[in-house]
């Protein structure tokens, strides 16, 4: 595995591993970490970092939406035009394009359904290749960014075991 | 590798019910519709409470060790569950095995040395004397088929057999492979005798929850009996749990102490989720356990009165799901037979001591058992 | 009641002592685990419950279904091991059980059996409970705990009927290359001694392939290899183990089995059968893991001067702690509430190492070596 790999391994398990434990962990030395990650963000493999949040459990309100996007493309404008149009608004938290009955799907987020749907309906819906938008609320988030939600599993293991 | 194994292995035969699932699954191969009254566990699901629970602890990830003797609650559970037999039992006192044929090897394994003698009841499960001869022991054995496999008109035999020197009796009821559950006064002789000899007993009460009419007791509830007594139990039978593998001893905190040893080192633990789902067994499942007892029953009466129809009675069994049903002096010919020709599939009393009888098992539906008795008919082997 | 001298006359094992010591308090940080901190792999989870839900619930044959021994079978090619589902291979209530039948049918009262330390706790007293005499072969931290010729002969192990062999080594976290394995190879054939090769953490080890004594020339026949699940698929508590070996030997542990166990878990035998259709990249991904806490541990222990070889196989590092190695773990449970076992539980050779289990979450591994690292300056400033 390359050395950037190791780094990335790691990185994807926990962002704020300090740069010395990122060494010990991978057998690098802690230069050769700071280059790898370096060269990771210049060549735009990573792009940020960010915690992963259950909003559940965070005080103020706030609500997020699947939407479905459907488009309809002329000769002068392809998906990567549209997708350029809506990624733009901080509202949509991630866009994908997807195979299947839609083509787009957006992570929007919002204060309240309201912001969300008025977000929907006043910004993206306009767009004038989109010919229909489903909204699907997120009810409950059991796992995000490859981390699991609720109670952490209790380590029920035995203190000393042979 | 030599071909030279360890006497011990010597000392075991293969298992002489072998030669018969062999044959039946030959037959079967050749696409014969065996009826199988050769096996030795219930036709029944598990309960779906048990189901569940052991479904729910695999989700919530009970996939490690246990501690060696076993989850707390499950040992606790196993306790009161004894205290409610009359057994004065404590957690401490308790180690929960994979199956509670483990439980007998490791018993067998801390009580017997090379040369000591143990004595057995025939006709005998299949499994005591072999686990005595791997631990090298010398059998004594009393025959109670002339006693319609009852213990108490044989007392007076195991008198003459039992000396200072045996070191073991083992005692099953209700057992496999007669059925019969030896009545409280056969169980005082036993305990007369092991007092008076200083002699330790196996109590294997596996099928305890499986009896028609009759109360079984634990052989630990009499007095002079509970510092001498090791008592096996385990899931399988009751609730229908063969392939969970688990069970139970009980026995003084002493005994459990040393046979703990060998435990960890054979097995390290019974399997985690299981011992959850055993834990729910105890505490939801009578119902069950009633309606698959009633089940045996009406087929035990049924099984009985259609070998009477046709002029063979035999010893009405007060337990488990066997019956011995006396055939020709070859047993293991008539059981060849009984396949070869009736596709019905037996155990030759041999196997268990018992020459001349065939074990009929019924753990199988009414329907099965009509056909097995007619075809048997048919082929002149009643 | 009289009990047996076999069982009475086994010492009591000192890693219980030092899990009562550890139960005591309620504050560790246990290095001391001997298993996964993952759980099992959740399609073998599930797989399990489907059985269970389909009522698979009786017995099976005695050797364990016929799938499963076959994708056990097809799983050890990666290892150049073959052996026939139908007579080489027996599924087993955990390999406790798998090692415990390999000894019942290969040692006779007498019989000496040679077992490299540190090791695994659970082989003397199981040599000592067929009636054998075990013959302690000390390695050392000057080969990384391999096993070599001369070692072999240092202990006189020529005179040895049966070797147990356990590689990668709980507790050094040692592993044997072919090239090592081929030198213990040829005294085994010199000295016709056959093999019970414990290789639970055959899929745990970082850096180069598994080797396996069975696969040199003239051994496949003098070997019985032990394996299972417990540790590549996290599933130490479904009980759940296998022994690979000649027919006969085979037949031969078969021939106990069906007394004392009849068959091993039937649920959990379903689960193991999945485990290997389908839970190759959770493996890998776990491996990875450990790989990572692996290095992290060996690299701290350096940092802060605990002299440790770069363990290379299992879940565990074997620092020298340059010293009684009980005190040590005692002092060290008591003034920072980390538990590690002291390595002379582990038999000759171990004094003065500690068993450093890394199956641990990494957030735990740094809390832990923290504290061990406090340790070690209070230590140096107190003497």
């Amino acid at each position: 595995m390359s050395d950037e790999r190791e780094v990335l391994d790691v990185l994807t398990t926990n962002a704020r591993e300090s740069t010395a434990d990122i060494a010990a962990q991978t057998g690098l030395d802690e230069a050769a970490v700071e280059e790898a990650i370096a060269s990771l963000e210049r060549r735009g493999v990573v792009h940020g970092y960010q915690a992963v949040v259950d909003w559940d459990r965070v005080e103020e309100e706030r609500v997020r939406a699947i939407v479905e996007l459907n488009v309809e493309l002329d000769r002068e404008t392809g998906y990567e035009e549209i997708a350029d149009r809506i990624a733009k608004f901080p509202a949509v938290e991630a866009l994908h394009l997807v195979s299947g009955d839609y083509d787009f799907a957006a992570e929007v987020a919002g204060a309240s359904m309201q912001d969300v749907s008025g977000f929907v309906s006043e910004q993206v819906a306009p767009i004038p290749e989109i010919t229909q938008t489903v909204t699907h609320y997120v009810m409950e988030t059991y796992k995000d960014g490859g981390v699991r939600f609720g109670d952490r599993d209790e380590d029920d293991r035995l203190s000393v075991s042979p | 590798m030599t071909d030279d194994f360890t006497d011990r292995i010597q000392r075991v035969e293969p298992s002489a019910t072998l030669a018969i699932s062999n044959l039946a699954a030959e037959k079967e191969a050749e696409g014969a519709d065996i009826v199988d009254l050769s096996v030795g566990e219930p036709d029944f699901d598990t309960p779906e409470n048990i189901v569940a629970a052991g479904t729910e602890a695999l989700e919530a990830g009970h996939t490690g060790y246990t501690s060696s003797n076993g989850v707390p609650e499950l040992k606790d559970a196993i306790a009161e569950k004894l205290r409610g037999d009359g057994i004065e039992a404590s957690a401490d006192e308790v180690i929960v095995t994979p199956g509670a044929k483990q439980a007998l090897y490791e018993t067998v394994q801390t009580l017997v040395e090379d040369g000591d003698e143990v004595v057995l009841l025939d006709p005998a499960w299949v499994s005591y004397e072999a686990m005595v001869k791997l631990a090298g022991g010398d059998l004594e054995r009393i025959d109670l088929a002339p006693h319609d496999f009852q213990l108490e008109p044989a007392l007076e035999d195991l008198a003459a057999a039992i000396s200072d020197d045996t070191e073991l009796l083992i005692v099953n009821s209700p057992s496999n492979p007669t059925g019969a559950v030896y009545a409280d006064a056969a169980l005082e002789g036993v305990r007369d005798l092991a007092v008076e000899h200083d002699v330790t007993v196996v109590s294997d009460e596996i099928y305890e929850r499986i009896t028609y009419g009759v109360e079984p007791t634990s052989l630990a509830t009499l007095e002079g009996m509970a510092d001498r007594t090791v008592t096996i139990n385990g899931f399988s039978k009751a609730f229908s749990m063969t392939g969970w593998r688990l069970g139970y001893l009980h026995a003084t905190e002493e005994f459990v102490s040393q046979a703990g040893k060998l435990h960890s080192h054979s097995v390290s633990c019974a399997t985690n989720f299981v011992q959850r789902a055993g834990i729910e067994a105890f505490a939801n499942t009578d119902e069950a356990v009633v309606e698959m007892r009633d089940a045996f029953c009406s087929r035990r009466d049924l099984l009985v009165d259609l070998f009477a129809d046709h002029g063979v009675d035999v010893a009405v069994p007060d337990g488990a799901f066997y019956m011995m049903l006396p055939v020709a002096e070859d047993d293991q010919a008539w059981c060849e037979d009984a396949i070869e020709q009736a596709h019905v599939a037996c155990v030759p009393g041999s196997a268990f001591n018992a020459p001349g009888y065939a074990r009929i098992s019924y753990a199988a539906s009414e329907e099965r058992l009509r056909e097995a008795v007619d075809r048997l008919a048919e082929n002149d082997l009643l | 009641m009289k009990l047996s001298e076999r069982v009475t006359d086994l010492p009591e094992s000192g890693i219980r002592e030092f899990f009562e010591l550890a139960e005591a308090r309620d504050d560790v940080i246990s290095l001391g685990v001997g298993e996964p901190d993952f759980s099992a792999p959740w399609a073998a989870r599930t797989a399990a419950i489907d059985s269970l839900e389909r009522g698979q619930t009786s017995y099976t044959s005695n050797r364990g279904i016929r799938e499963l021994r076959e994708a056990i079978a097809d799983h050890h090619h990666r290892y150049d091991q073959s052996y026939d589902p139908g007579e080489e291979i027996l599924v087993t209530t955990g390999a406790s059980e798998a090692v415990d039948l390999a000894l019942r049918a290969l040692v006779d009262p007498g019989d000496v059996v040679a077992i490299h330390e540190p090791t695994y706790i659970s082989y003397g007293p199981g040599v000592e409970l067929a009636g054998g005499e075990p013959l302690s072969v000390p390695t050392r931290a000057a080969d990384d705990f391999a096993l070599t010729r001369e070692r072999l002969e240092a202990a006189d192990a020529g005179s040895a009927d049966t070797l147990v062999l356990c590689y990668p080594n709980n507790p050094t976290g040692a592993v044997m290359t072919a090239d090592q394995l081929a030198e213990v190879a040829a005294f085994c054939r010199e000295h016709d001694v056959q093999v019970i090769a414990d290789e639970i953490y055959a899929a745990l080890t970082y850096g180069r392939d598994h080797a396996s004594i069975a696969t040199q020339p003239g051994m496949r026949e003098r070997t019985v290899v032990v394996n299972g699940f417990s540790k590549a698929y996290a599933m130490t508590g479904l009980r759940l183990g296998y022994a690979l070996g000649p027919a006969e030997a085979i037949d031969a542990m078969n021939r106990i089995h069906q007394y004392t166990m009849l068959s091993a878990p039937t649920t959990a035998q379903y689960a193991a059968l999945e485990g290997l259709r389908s839970c190759d990249e959770e493996v890998a991904d776990m491996v990875s893991e450990y790989d990572r806490r692996r290095r992290f541990v060996h690299s701290r222990f350096r940092e802060m001067g605990l002299d440790c070889f770069e363990p290379r196989g299992a879940f565990y590092a074997f620092p020298d702690c340059g010293g009684d190695d009980e005190r040590f773990a005692e002092e060290l449970l008591e003034s920072q509430g980390v538990a590690v076992v002291p390595g002379s539980v582990f038999g000759a050779g171990g004094e003065g190492h500690l068993r450093v289990s890394y199956a641990t979450s990494m957030r735990e591994l740094k809390r832990a070596t923290d504290r061990i690292e406090t340790f070690l300056a209070e230590r140096r400033q107190t003497p």
